[in-house]
């Protein structure tokens, strides 16, 4: 069977990472290895025919055989994520088709130059990706997420990304809140920007290839700063979620 | 796959007044979408160059490529992430205003399309001939914007809209169909939103 051929996954798991974003775990009797940055596209079919798609990124790494986790953002009078967060429940069943993408991946095999990692909101989830295969594959490339939240209650996988601090001396998470913070917070407390960006590349020995994902704001904006600061074009990979402005 | 599978409880949540191609559902936004960094590119060094498989290749500067005839069009877009978004409101000069300026060589039936910044798209010559492609300059009566590919882009509305390269600097006619930079990672080689050819194994 290809691998974008539709498949029948079975909901092995649902947790609750914050209020609006949950994670699916399917089992897939079809499962091939993918790369961190790929994504799934889900087809929920009603009964009366009608058939709606949604592409969402794997949050598991490739380590994690026979399953993927998909991490589930629920968007205000979504079609999609209102049936996955209300309707769906362990044991039913979803279409799904992929591994899909290839070219917001990290192939780690191609060396372990440093990797900088920047997040809006849920474009968390590939990039928790890359970081579960890089420490699933035992990777110790200087590596950075900058991860930009609105408030405390909005970290994804806040107790992992604490958990992986606290461990592995070669990861760094910087966590940016733009509209509240925690009480006593010393961190960044802004919009991403050149400045802030500045800092944070300035804590690479080397040159670290870039992976942005979030709003396309924040995307446009990180991605240009970076560029500006004379990091190469083809080190900068985005992907843009979400919805946007003209 | 069991052809009779379907979601418990599942039903269309936002009908559309539009018909929708398979998958789709309608957007009010204008999502942006692109692999990299957005080129910043200045209109003293843009040109578009029409070259392959022409008598001869010919080149605009900015300033002449505006002086050519413009026209608005007002296409419903499809992208492969699934968003449509009708009645899109666009300037732009018709690829056939384009074409009428060269002279094709007869082996000449496909299209490389180049951006700055390195990306490129295929389409059959065809599919951009009779008033079905154009260069967009204007959305919504503003000057393209860079992130939604200005200062000119492709628009090919009948096709995925990641045909529709962004930041388009120059159009290849070829004898024979090349794959371009999403159609290299496995996407569709045509593309065609009603038969919802997203990727290589969609294609009949």
């Amino acid at each position: 069977m290809s691998k974008l051929d539709w498949q029948l996954a079975t909901v092995t798991a649902i947790r609750s990472e914050t209020a609006r974003v949950k994670t699916f775990t399917l089992s897939l009797p079809h499962w091939t290895p993918h790369l961190p940055g790929q994504h799934y596209t889900l087809r929920l079919t009603a009964p009366d025919g009608y058939q709606a798609e949604r592409s969402y990124s794997v949050a598991s790494p490739p380590e994690q055989t026979g399953e993927i986790e998909l991490t589930v953002e629920a968007v205000e009078e979504g079609e999609v994520s209102g049936y996955l967060f209300e309707g769906v429940g362990v044991g039913d069943q979803l279409e799904v088709r992929g591994p899909i993408g290839g070219y917001f991946v990290w192939r780690s095999a191609t060396g372990a130059r440093p990797l900088l990692l920047v997040a809006g909101g849920s474009g968390v989830v590939p990039l928790m990706a890359v970081l579960r295969h890089r420490q699933r594959a035992g990777l110790h490339n200087p590596t950075v997420l900058l991860f930009s939240i609105r408030t405390p209650e909005d970290v994804i996988y806040q107790q992992e990304l604490e958990t992986l601090t606290a461990t592995d001396p070669t990861f760094t998470l910087l966590l940016d809140y733009t509209r509240q913070a925690p009480t006593g917070w010393t961190g960044y407390h802004r919009r991403i920007d050149k400045a802030l960006l500045a800092e944070v590349v300035g804590r690479f020995e080397a040159s670290p290839v870039c992976y942005v994902c979030g709003p396309t704001g924040l995307v446009e904006s990180a991605a240009t700063a970076l560029q500006d600061l004379g990091l190469p074009a083809e080190d900068i990979k985005t992907e843009r979620f979400g919805p946007t402005g003209g | 796959m069991p052809s009779s599978f379907f979601n418990q409880g599942f039903q269309r949540k936002r009908p559309s007044t539009h018909k929708l191609p398979p998958g789709q559902y309608e957007t009010h936004d204008f999502p942006v979408l692109s692999a990299g960094p957005t080129p910043r590119i200045a209109l003293d060094k843009w040109t578009l160059t029409l070259e392959g498989l022409v008598e001869e290749p010919k080149k605009w500067s900015w300033q002449e490529f505006n002086a050519l005839p413009q026209q608005d069009f007002n296409p419903d877009i499809h992208c492969v992430t699934q968003w449509s978004k009708f009645d899109t409101k666009w300037r732009g000069v018709s690829l056939d205003t384009l074409l009428e300026q060269v002279r094709l060589k007869p082996d000449a039936r496909y299209v490389m399309a180049s951006s700055y910044g390195g990306y490129t798209t295929n389409l059959p010559l065809a599919d951009v001939r009779e008033g079905k492609a154009f260069i967009g300059l204007i959305y919504d009566g503003q000057p393209l914007t860079p992130e939604h590919g200005g200062p000119a882009r492709l628009v090919v509305p009948h096709l995925y809209f990641w045909k529709s390269a962004k930041w388009i600097t120059s159009l290849r006619f070829m004898a024979d169909d090349e794959p371009g930079f999403w159609e290299r990672a496995g996407y569709s080689m045509y593309g065609d939103p009603w038969k919802a050819q997203r990727y290589a194994d969609d294609d009949e």
